[in-house]
């Protein structure tokens, strides 16, 4: 396991003052301190449901479902998909409403190389929740 | 302007305020920017930027993509059926066309 990924898995902003371990994923420390301010991402809600062996990068199949009642009240605003080891981390984000009645997307993404695939929800009031999952990757997805 | 396929499924009949799962898949190529063609020049970035899904004129979902969505970008998602309607999604093309599909869902 790798120094980052532990960082990464141990609360997304906690890593982020750790800008050594991070050097290369400048980006993604932005992006995230960006999304994030002050606040440090809750486990829990936000499942990903993705291969851990993903035979083409170029099209990796990916699900995530984010628990909430979906009301007015308290629903999922946002979805963020990053993928810290691409060229670039981002990989796309998804506006929701209560009219969409469940917080969940289906869709295929592309990655670089073997790496950590993040999914970061920001509720209607703001609290982030985040979780994570780890791709092994044997064909690379970016035809670079 | 060519004319991209796509597709659009929704259920064509739903009871009221049962969650609806709609699919869409558009025949884009998602060009990252980061390619070369035969002869070693580089292919310039192409992407839908923006994904938008309406019902009757209510936005009720929307998505922002970057280059690392798939080519033929494919994505499903919900949406509570609250009354007889058009569901309409748009792919916004950064070239500057929209392309969109819409279908009618009957709600009893």
């Amino acid at each position: 396991v790798r120094r980052r990924d532990v960082l990464l898995a141990a609360g997304l902003a906690a890593a982020l003052p750790l800008r050594s371990a991070l050097a290369d994923g400048e980006r993604l420390r932005l992006l995230l301190a960006g999304l994030l301010g002050e606040r440090a991402p809750r486990e829990g809600r936000v499942v990903i449901d993705i291969p851990e062996v993903a035979e083409n990068g170029a099209t990796v199949p990916i699900e995530v479902t984010v628990a909430s009642p979906m009301t007015e009240a308290d629903h999922v605003r946002e979805l963020h998909l990053l993928a810290e080891r691409n060229p670039s981390p981002e990989v796309a984000v998804y506006r929701f409403t209560p009219r969409s009645g469940r917080a969940f997307v289906a869709t295929r993404i592309r990655l670089a190389e073997s790496q950590r695939v993040h999914a970061l929800a920001i509720m209607s009031d703001g609290t982030p929740f985040a979780a994570s999952r780890e791709v092994q990757v044997t064909v690379n997805g970016c035809g670079g | 302007m060519t004319t991209i396929q796509r597709r659009l499924r929704v259920p064509a009949t739903a009871v009221q305020g049962e969650v609806i799962e709609i699919r869409t898949l558009i025949a884009h190529p998602m060009e990252t920017g980061l390619r070369h063609d035969e002869d070693g020049r580089p292919v310039p970035e192409h992407i839908i930027r923006r994904f938008v899904c309406h019902y009757d004129a209510e936005v009720v979902f929307s998505a922002d993509w970057h280059p690392a969505v798939s080519a033929y970008p494919y994505l499903a998602f919900t949406t509570v059926a609250t009354e007889t309607g058009v569901i309409t999604v748009a792919w916004h093309d950064d070239d500057g066309s929209v392309h969109t599909e819409s279908a009618t869902i009957t709600v009893t």
